[in-house]
């Protein structure tokens, strides 16, 4: 049975009415004019005070009797031919339990794992690392995207190293380009950036009987059970996989990784738990990374400030691995009649890629966004009015305003340049992005008969603050207090969720959450409505009671209609449905940066950023605050630090720790003022929208523009190293 | 210790534990940082004589010894190339100081050496003997946290959580030693405190405000 319901979506100054077709037992969207107990308030996060005292469990903390700690022999040739392994050196080492050659063929990246121990210690690990003989026979070997391109370059896997382009076409670019009164051309490259989780890769395994049981540092924990399913030929519920607490991820952390596997493979082999948590070098070569990019753009533009024609050709190398396309901001931020965008893939020797917080995205912002600004100097409009002509969606329409009006965008971009050595400039970028979700979640909620209640839901939280978003919207549903709620989450045992990634966690789990709270809601009533003498249907769960809801004083504390559960618990189920009509099907965002840059010495630091984003239905400001001051931060870091240095000699990682790999520190850190538009947007019961990749979009794009803008010359690279900045100055 | 930087590129054959290891058995130079550290240790007098200037000889096998950790004795077994970290991790199974960079370059490791922050992963063990040592456990716990470990929660000074141990002790030793703090004191406190996740604004807020709270800090976040 479905119900139809009509509900007033959007925002207060653009709402719209939209009619939805929902199962009789889905609750009805939360909708423009709801009054809200907890949601949208500030909301500590649940788990705050077991990270604040150090109290969390990650994988890298769990301690099992006996357990042996693992560690991987890998290749320092970046292709090879592996001959010859010889374990016997090592195995003869006290304490070492097991070893093992995972690989015998041959060797891609330098990196690549290519045999394993486990020993009672990790420093006796570490010694029988260094008795393992491995004979390789070196290759030759390619690490840079043009040499790899060249012709009679060296093979990375078999025949050519680039790929079919990726094309998509939409009108007729050449013609339009030919037409434009207005063009620019130029081409813009990127690094390849590391994901640098503070947390390594790894995972505790452990057999048992036929079980198998790892603790790993996963975004996924469904997606790792079913790949170790496979690879250990057991069935599903014979593989529990438990992630309590989850030391960042960045997109590197899905499915059962080489790591998480080769723990699980010393442990049956030593018959007895191994715990493998990659040292800060591994991580670097072989985790992960964002692509890079070399973009050509071109752009045409009328006399009216309207784009006409985008054309985007792109290649990236995502060493051994692919999906190094960045045609995603090209195709969905500015409207235009006229969109062309070819991708290829660059195979070479280096480690492979993996989806990094808005795959593709920061690297395509990035051109887009440089771009725009060079048009809009070429059309002798001002930035942000160029782009305010060329937007189309009215949330972002509000944003720019609100934003530039925060930032003091008008009286900047009048304020005279300095002619001193210490010049100012400003940027604007715009954000978008796809979080509403998707079915498959499901949950369970159980009210125990003291009161209390306790969600489950096999999701993860990387970081973002899943378990207090979960808790904050069965605490909204109930009338609870979020203290009276425990959010359990992490493991297989619960009910299925999928991966934490896309910014689809929010979006995904807080609609079944909600369900099962309705559904667990619905079954109280019924215990609860005989006393207050009145029907389930009259009834409403606020303020800690189930009250009758044209008569609130006749009520009962939600403790004692627990008491009345029959046995010790009571207790239903939710599931995530598929997406229905919605406000909107996308999100945007807009950030401004000021930057000053020292034309001495070339350094460039950013001294405010105005992030103005939605987040659909806002949960909780506080912690979504948290997740943009990150997604700002890490763009800093991509525009003017970051960058994976490889020597093309020697095909090697020069800088595979946290020193050489210059990351974002606390004193880089600007002002930042974050700004959130609440939209309720429908398409599921909570409209909630996931934000940790929207929040990083444009980071990077709008320092590069404010960069650029204050040393009066575009720098089409990044990262904007001191050494870029003093170049382009010559050229200025 | 924590502008300590190891530019080696990568896995150099002597590396610099090897290198603190290798001094800690047998160099002179051991001697003076035991000596500089405040502690020499009485050598066994069933153990063969010292060379000169040799205070003792550890290793290579585990070295039975006591550490003050959180006013409490602790007594273990380590060889003498294990860090502190590892020590605390690995040994006595306390797992709230994280192992991140392993070289002093992220500060997720900061425990209290007599009150002042150092990366536990630049220390050894056996080096830390003879010293008061503090943990992120012995800070406070969930029912009574320190007053830090209350701001960074109520400021969402935290993503992850990995960093956050790390810097809850940097920024509890800065305002142990000056309660009223301003924001500039307080960003070079955790300078070398590393956050992937970019959570450094709300960090600078929770210290501000227990500096506000202690009646000096003037400024806005």
């Amino acid at each position: 049975m479905s119900q139809r319901v009509t509900v007033n979506l959007g925002i207060p100054e653009a709402p719209r009415e939209v009619t939805v077709v929902i199962p009789d037992d889905e609750p009805i969207p939360w909708q423009l004019g709801d009054h809200f107990a907890i949601v949208g308030a500030e909301t500590p996060r649940v788990d705050g005070p077991a990270k604040a005292t150090g109290a969390a469990r990650y994988t890298y903390d769990i301690a099992l009797p006996g357990m042996l700690y693992g560690a991987i022999v890998r290749s320092p040739y970046p292709r090879a031919h592996v001959k010859n392994v010889d374990l016997t050196r090592a195995m003869r080492i006290p304490g070492v339990r097991a070893a093992l050659t995972i690989t015998d063929g041959e060797i891609r990246f330098a990196g690549q794992e290519v045999a394993a121990v486990a020993a009672i210690s990790s420093d006796i690990a570490a010694d029988a690392l260094a008795r393992i003989k491995v004979d390789y026979e070196p290759l030759p070997f390619v690490v840079e995207m043009d040499a790899a391109s060249a012709d009679g370059a060296p093979s990375v896997f078999s025949g050519s190293n680039v790929g079919k382009p990726q094309i998509s076409n939409h009108g007729d670019v050449e013609r339009a380009l030919a037409a434009a009164q207005y063009r620019i051309e130029a081409t813009y490259t990127t690094p390849v950036q590391t994901h640098v989780s503070l947390e390594t890769h790894g995972a505790v395994a452990h057999f048992d009987g036929g079980a198998l049981t790892v603790w790993c540092s996963t975004q996924g924990v469904f997606t790792v059970r079913d790949d170790l399913a496979v690879l250990f030929n057991l069935p599903p519920d014979k593989v529990r996989v438990i992630t309590d607490y989850l030391g960042g991820g960045f997109g590197s952390k899905f499915g059962a990784s080489p790591e998480i596997v080769i723990a699980a493979r010393l442990a049956k082999e030593s018959g007895a738990p191994v715990k493998l948590m990659l040292p800060r070098g591994d991580e670097h070569l072989a985790t992960g990374n964002r692509p890079n990019a070399e973009q050509k753009v071109r752009f045409g533009a009328d006399a009216s400030g309207k784009l006409v024609a985008i054309d985007l050709v792109q290649r990236g190398s995502g060493g051994i691995g692919a999906g190094s396309g960045s045609a995603g901001p090209f195709k969905m931020v500015y409207p235009c009649p006229n969109v062309r965008t070819e991708e290829r893939n660059v195979y070479t020797n280096a480690g492979p890629s993996s989806p990094m917080r808005a795959p593709g995205w920061p690297q395509g912002a990035f051109a887009l966004e440089m771009a725009m600004d060079e048009m809009a100097r070429k059309l002798k409009l001002d930035r942000l009015e160029f782009r305010r002509r060329n937007n189309s969606n009215p949330v972002r329409a509000i944003e720019l305003e609100l934003g530039a009006r925060a930032f003091g965008w008008p009286e900047k971009s009048a304020a005279p340049k300095s002619s001193g050595p210490i010049r100012r400039g400003i940027g604007v970028a715009c954000a978008a992005w796809h979080a509403v979700g998707a079915s498959g979640p499901e949950a369970l909620a159980i009210a125990y008969r003291d009161g209390r209640v306790e969600i489950r839901c096999g999701t993860q939280d990387i970081g973002t603050g899943t378990r207090t978003a979960l808790a904050i919207v069965a605490a909204e549903e109930l009338g609870l207090p979020i203290a009276q709620i425990s959010a359990e989450i992490g493991d297989t045992r619960y009910p299925f969720s999928l991966p934490s990634g896309g910014s689809m966690s929010s979006p995904s789990n807080t609609p079944a959450i909600r369900q099962a709270a309705a559904h667990l809601k619905a079954k109280l009533f019924k215990i609860a409505a005989p006393a207050l003498g009145a029907e389930p249907s009259d009834l409403e769960a606020r303020d800690g009671a189930i009250r009758v809801r044209f008569d609130p004083a006749r009520r009962v504390a939600f403790k004692d209609v627990c008491r009345r559960i029959p046995g010790d618990s009571i207790s239903a189920g939710g599931e995530r449905i598929p997406n229905y009509a919605a406000y909107r099907p996308d999100q945007a965002g807009c950030q401004f940066a000021e930057v000053e840059v020292d034309t001495e010495t070339g350094v460039a630091r950013v001294l405010r950023v105005v992030a103005v984003h939605d987040a659909g239905t806002m949960i909780d400001p506080l912690t979504s605050r948290s997740q943009i001051n990150g997604g700002v931060l890490m763009g800093i870091g991509y525009a003017l630090f970051e960058t994976r240095r490889m020597d093309p000699q020697i095909g090697l990682m020069v800088n595979p720790t946290m020193d050489d790999y210059k990351l974002v520190g606390p004193l880089d850190v600007p002002q930042i003022d974050v700004m959130f538009l609440n939209v309720f947007n429908g398409g599921t019961n909570t409209g909630v929208l996931g934000i940790g990749e929207v929040a990083h979009v444009a980071s990077a794009a709008a320092v590069a523009c404010a960069v650029s803008d204050a040393i009066g010359a575009p720098i089409r690279a990044l990262p904007m190293t001191p050494d870029r900045i003093l170049a382009a100055l010559e050229h200025a | 210790m924590k502008s300590d930087k190891d530019k080696s590129p990568r896995k150099p054959p002597l590396s610099r534990r090897s290198f603190l290891k290798g001094a800690a058995l047998t160099s002179a130079g051991a001697v003076a940082a035991v000596a500089t550290l405040g502690h020499l240790n009485t050598a066994d007098a069933s153990a063969p004589a010292l060379p000169d200037g040799v205070a003792e000889r550890l290793g290579p096998g585990p070295a039975e010894i006591q550490l003050s950790i959180n006013g409490h004795t602790r007594r273990l077994a380590v060889e003498p190339r294990v860090t502190l970290l590892r020590a605390l991790r690995e040994h006595l199974g306390m797992t709230g100081t994280k192992l991140v960079c392993d070289r002093g370059a992220c500060g997720a490791c900061t425990v209290h050496l007599d009150g002042r922050p150092v990366n536990s992963c630049m220390i050894l063990a056996v080096d830390a003997r003879g010293h008061r040592i503090t943990t992120i456990e012995g800070l406070g716990n969930s029912d009574q946290m320190h007053p830090v470990q209350d701001a960074f929660v109520h400021a969402d000074a935290m993503q992850c959580g990995f960093c956050t141990p790390g810097m809850v002790m940097s920024i509890a030793a800065a305002l142990e030693a000056n309660p009223s703090a301003e924001l500039d004191t307080i960003r070079h406190s955790v300078a070398g405190n590393i956050c992937r996740c970019g959570t450094y604004p709300h960090v600078f807020a929770a210290a501000l405000k227990v500096a506000r709270a202690s009646g000096g800090a003037k400024g806005k976040t």
